[in-house]
């Protein structure tokens, strides 16, 4: 049996003038899963969520939502998603409760039935002793949460969330990846936006790699970082005199050629197994007997890894 | 317990036209609840807002005013009647700015796109601001009524008249609302929206608001007499039977008709400005 997919997007388009923020985009999401559309700021992300909520009127390709279509059926596409924009869209004047009762209300709940329902949400999103005050106040996890539960009023089919935790601390990203994770669980269908890798890896089972409103690879968070590659081994000498022993050092150690940066102070190579490389080459400078004022893995930034993803899967471009 | 559980069932019903009439009514009333719980949540803001066209009434009466001869019978005399319709014409005619501002700030707030992705009424948002606009000036008429009493302003005219008179200015006021809104839609940010200033002076001081236009230079006083918050203000002095008013032969023609033209100029500005907004309204969509 094929899976059913609950959002189907074939061939999207969308021009701002001259500039094409959509080139193509295709997206099949599975109900009860969170997918992630993964790509750095203007990749086309946004414009792919305003599209499948009914926002904006894609100027090419077609879409269906829990079975509607975007252009064609808006208000039936409407009763079945939930929208977390950018911004947090709560009212800061209301009390909590008054806001989840306004929202209710303009989802056509009775008033009692609305009240009811704000106190349910309340308690699932942990806002109950905050009922009645002002979200204004609130911690940004906490206005998150709020801005989620208004989403969640009819228990939508589909919850768009569009950078769900930019600008938030790291105890409120951890507040509303929880909150995401229990929707999830609850076989919420979800699709994320977000620049972020690790938040991706954390939430999605399936990512897709966005930029230049085209989307380039849809993978599984472990597959795709598989894609992305290898992790950099990154050394910096305490006495910028040492620069060069060390250098020759890794080079020998790692059997490849360092890149120097900061003039000459800091080395860095990629490396594929990138534990025995940073035991193995702290050993060799601890026996050798260089000062060293750093050692550590990074992973590839999100830059690098679109270069790198971006720069396999396009297109050859003719200038 | 969990969000989807118990869960309300999402309605399947189709929409016939009438339906779709009663929930657009029902869910602008839900907007103005939120819209007046926000003046009940700050007293404050509202004070100040209500505040500025108080000390304007008392800035002009008793600053400028004992140095205006508007009647022709000597500087101050008879200024408060003169400039108390006045008053009531700018406070309706800046009254702009606020709808202007929050319409931008539900924009740039993300409130808009949360509206246009529910199964509301689409045309709920703007009316809701419409009908709170309305009865929000209708509030701050009733206040700056109250002061002008307080400082000895009567109106000469008949309890009809008078009626009518705080008719023709929220008349002008709705108008003014559509261009709020239109200008709302079309500005970025609330920063922008706060420069509206800049518009709205002119709007309400080239005007017969505080000084008849025949003291004007020439063309500035044509402008000021055609300027569609004179016609209000001329108008309402008309039906307020303000004292000395008939001294003064109008210079202009259209002070010959102010109560027409009060009651055609917002009717054209609505026409211009309420098409406009729907389409603004639309291309929200791009």
């Amino acid at each position: 049996m094929p899976p059913e997919f609950v959002i189907q997007a074939s061939g999207l388009v969308k021009r701002y003038g001259e500039k094409r923020a959509l080139d193509g985009v295709d997206l099949q999401v599975p109900r009860g899963t969170v997918h992630g559309l993964l790509g750095p700021n203007g990749a086309g992300k946004t414009t792919t969520v305003r599209i499948l909520s009914t926002l904006t009127t894609p100027d090419g390709g077609q879409a269906e939502v829990a079975g509607y279509d975007v252009a064609a059926q808006p208000r039936e596409v409407r009763r079945r998603i939930g929208l977390t924009g950018q911004q947090t869209a709560v009212d800061d004047l209301l009390s909590a409760r008054q806001n989840l009762t306004m929202f209710g209300r303009l989802f056509r709940l009775d008033k009692s039935a609305a009240q009811k329902r704000a106190d349910q949400l309340l308690e699932v999103f942990g806002l109950t002793e905050a009922a009645s005050r002002t979200p204004k106040k609130f911690s940004g996890g906490m206005r998150r949460r709020l801005d989620l539960a208004a989403s969640m009023i009819l228990a939508p089919e589909v919850l768009y969330l569009d950078e769900p935790t930019t600008g938030l601390d790291p105890a409120g990203r951890r507040e509303v990846w929880e909150a995401v994770q229990n929707l999830a669980a609850e076989g919420t269908t979800v699709l994320l936006t977000t620049h972020y890798l690790d938040e991706a890896d954390k939430l999605c089972d399936r990512i897709s790699v966005i930029d230049h409103g085209m989307n380039f690879v849809e993978d599984t968070p472990a597959g795709l970082k598989q894609r992305i590659g290898q992790e950099r081994l990154e050394v910096a000498v305490a006495d910028p005199a040492e620069g060069l022993r060390l250098k020759a050092l890794l080079q020998q150690v790692l059997s490849a050629e360092p890149a120097e940066e900061d003039q000459g102070t800091k080395f860095s190579l990629l490396v594929t197994d990138g534990v025995s490389a940073l035991t193995s080459a702290a050993a060799a400078i601890s026996a050798e007997g260089i000062e060293i004022a750093d050692i550590g893995l990074r992973r590839p930034t999100l830059d690098e890894a679109f270069l790198h993803l971006t720069a396999k899967t396009a297109p050859q471009e003719t200038s | 317990m969990t969000t989807t559980q118990s869960a309300p069932a999402v309605s399947t019903a189709p929409e016939t036209s009438g339906s779709r009439f009663i929930w657009s009514i029902r869910d602008c009333w839900t907007i103005v609840v939120q819209e007046f719980t926000h003046l009940l949540r700050q007293p404050s803001t509202f004070a100040w807002q209500i505040g500025f066209p108080v000390v304007m009434v008392l800035m002009f009466v008793y600053v400028f005013g004992s140095a205006m001869d508007v009647t022709g019978q000597g500087a101050g005399e008879g200024y408060v009647d003169f400039a108390m319709p006045g008053m009531f014409a700018m406070t309706m005619a800046l009254g702009f700015m606020d709808t202007a501002y929050a319409v931008t700030h539900n924009k740039e707030k993300g409130f808009m796109d949360r509206f246009r992705s529910m199964p509301m009424s689409s045309s709920a948002p703007v009316t809701g601001r419409a009908v709170s606009d309305v009865i929000r000036a209708a509030i701050d008429l009733v206040v700056i009524a109250g002061v002008a009493l307080l400082i000895g302003w009567r109106s000469g005219g008949s309890l009809t008249a008078t009626l009518l008179a705080f008719v023709l200015l929220l008349w002008l006021r709705l108008a003014l609302i559509l261009v709020g809104i239109y200008l709302g839609l079309c500005i970025k940010n609330t920063e922008t929206a706060g420069m509206l200033f800049a518009v709205a002076f002119p709007l309400g001081f080239i005007s017969s608001v505080f000084t008849p236009p025949e003291m004007m230079p020439g063309w500035l006083g044509a402008i000021a007499a055609w300027n569609p918050v004179s016609s209000t203000a001329t108008a309402i002095r008309e039906l307020f039977e303000t004292p000395g008013i008939q001294a003064l032969e109008p210079s202009y023609w259209i002070d010959g008709h102010a109560i027409g033209a009060a009651i055609i100029w917002p009717a054209v500005i609505i026409l211009i400005f309420l098409p406009l907004a729907v389409r603004q309204y639309r291309l929200l969509s791009r």
